[in-house]
């Protein structure tokens, strides 16, 4: 009882500080808007560690953060191997491959409107669809490794990107591409010195979607066969096993790739589009 | 006419590369046969038995068609092989969780706009968890609502596809609830509004086209979580569970039906929440 008591307390203490933090100038400056979604999110895990133990949850329903991070410390290689397998060789690649694919596609059928017309309404419409089931049909076609997941994520992230990229195209102001003409500009000198660059917002837009898109891809496609490595693999047999501190190893691990996947992504966004509004400070 | 035109011609495109793709990609299978018949299958015989294999490498649309017509019109709705049935049980996990996220993201918006240390705290985490590959945790919740005593197995999947569709609505309500200028919230303060007023007489309203973009989003994205949801559960029922179930016994068509079957549904969604929009539109005045 005392466990629980005592982080109630500390909840209560944590949301305190940080309303006082929030109020006070500190919330302007980069360390305080840093500083409070943190203690926040420190708040939560005390929450939970003290609950577990207070109410006696048996691990088996939900196991306290320190012994998901005891299992984190003590499965190193593990994780690392189904880390590779799923993020490295499964979602990167196809993230590539896709994103690549639809940049290209999105150029090519920019020279025809009639296309464009098109193939917008449509492309609008498959990314809004469920595409991961196309998965059970890639695992049949590109069979267990990780080809098949790369097939995935490729057909998930294509159109993401290609809307987004085509929306983009479309960006830069009549009157600037008439500017271009009159300077004589060519095609491709047009499309390198002042589409592409305004079609740079839209682009890491669809970029951003498609990190999600792609971690899911690939951790999906391993329930529907993989070979005995790998994150969806791993965490659909140890729940069979009922051992939970291993699959929330794994989430633990998908929520940091996830994480630092898009954080990379917006990076490169902050640095390629810094004239952007959106991205002045 | 004019926009018909050009989505009809790629739709056209489409299905001839389409055709083209299964001919060549089921011809390795015909060749085979013939090969072990000792026979020899000219181009006008090859094309033909690429078109209906009952095992396709890849189904050429009109055996799709075929398929999704006997699982939806073959057989009684209340048929285990029913694509209805099927696609409505799917749709009850998916309207649950839409509903869930609905209330769940416009809670998190209204308390994130009114309140700054909501806003501090929070948001960060909404975005951080939309990072999380959530097919991750899909088992995870399914086995923790099992072990809580919760059979049912709309739990679960309800629950999944809230966490996919509460963000849209989340972020789409905090752009339309912060979207009123400072010329119409002066305008509204020389009025004597409360602060509850202002609320429900400028905000609210304000918010609403935005709502209703972000919901054409989070339909879509909450079929895909109940999808997702049917999968780790060994799911007997459900559009996912059709996937799984054509996967595991080789049967490719029953796949194709079930991924065509949720597509539909997915338009059908979209279409329905179009409709709610305009209609509410109407109530509110807004001229077309």
């Amino acid at each position: 009882m005392s466990w629980v008591l005592g982080v109630l307390v500390f909840w209560a203490m944590a949301w305190t500080l940080n309303v006082r933090l929030a109020g006070s100038a500190l919330s302007r400056v980069r360390a305080g808007r840093i500083a409070v979604p943190a203690l926040f999110g420190i708040t939560l895990l005390v929450l939970w560690e003290g609950l577990v133990r207070g109410l006696g949850v048996s691990p088996v329903i939900l196991p306290a953060p320190t012994m998901i991070g005891v299992k984190i410390a003590g499965s190193l290689p593990i994780l690392w191997a189904d880390f590779v397998q799923t993020v490295f060789k499964g979602a990167l690649t196809g993230y590539v491959m896709g994103c690549g694919a639809g940049f290209l596609v999105s150029i090519l059928i920019d020279r025809s409107p009639f296309l464009t017309r098109g193939l917008l309404p449509i492309g609008n419409f498959v990314a809004a669809l469920p595409i991961i089931g196309i998965a059970p049909i890639m695992v049949m076609w590109f069979g267990f490794d990780w080809q098949s997941k790369a097939a995935v994520v490729v057909i998930m992230v294509f159109f993401p990107v290609l809307v987004n990229m085509v929306a983009g195209l479309q960006a830069s102001e009549r009157m600037q591409r008439d500017l271009m003409a009159t300077w004589g500009a060519s095609y491709w000198q047009t499309l390198f010195q002042l589409r592409l660059p305004a079609a740079m917002p839209f682009l890491f837009n669809g970029l951003k979607i498609a990190t999600t898109l792609a971690l899911i891809g690939a951790i999906v496609a391993e329930f529907f066969g993989s070979p005995i490595v790998g994150m969806g693999f791993r965490i659909s047999t140890e729940v069979g096993r009922m051992s939970m501190d291993m699959v929330w190893a794994q989430i633990a691990v998908a929520a940091l790739a996830g994480s630092a996947f898009y954080g990379g992504v917006a990076l490169i966004e902050r640095r390629v589009t810094f004239w952007h509004p959106s991205q002045r400070v | 006419m004019t926009r018909a035109l050009p989505v009809l011609s790629v739709l056209g495109i489409l299905f001839v590369i389409w055709y083209a793709a299964a001919v060549w990609l089921n011809a390795p299978w015909v060749y085979d046969q013939a090969e072990r018949a000792g026979t020899r299958v000219t181009l006008a015989e090859l094309i033909p038995q690429t078109m209906a294999q009952d095992r396709p490498v890849l189904a050429a649309p009109h055996q799709i068609v075929a398929e999704l017509w006997k699982g939806v019109a073959g057989q009684a709705i209340t048929s285990k092989r029913s694509l209805v049935y099927h696609g409505f049980v799917t749709l009850q996990a998916t309207m649950y969780g839409f509903v869930l996220g609905i209330v769940l993201g416009a809670a998190l918006a209204i308390a994130i706009v009114q309140s700054r240390v909501m806003d501090m705290s929070v948001m960060p985490w909404a975005i951080i968890s939309q990072t999380i590959p959530i097919v991750a945790l899909a088992p995870m919740i399914v086995v923790l609502t099992s072990q809580l005593g919760i059979q049912d197995r709309m739990v679960p999947k309800a629950i999944i596809s809230a966490y996919l569709s509460f963000f849209p609505v989340l972020v789409g309500m905090i752009k339309g609830l912060r979207s009123p200028d400072q010329m119409q919230l002066d305008q509204i303060a020389t009025w004597n509004a409360s602060g509850a007023q202002v609320f429900v007489k400028l905000r609210l309203p304000a918010s609403m086209p935005y709502f209703f973009a972000s919901l054409k989003i989070a339909v879509a994205a909450s079929l895909v979580g109940a999808i997702v949801g049917e999968l780790p559960t060994g799911a007997v029922e459900g559009l996912g569970a059709r996937m799984l179930i054509g996967s595991q016994f080789g049967q490719p068509l029953i796949t194709w039906a079930a991924l065509f079957a949720a597509a539909i549904l997915a338009g059908l969604l979209i279409l329905a929440v179009g409709q709610v929009e305009r209609a509410a539109r109407r109530r509110m005045g807004v001229q077309e």
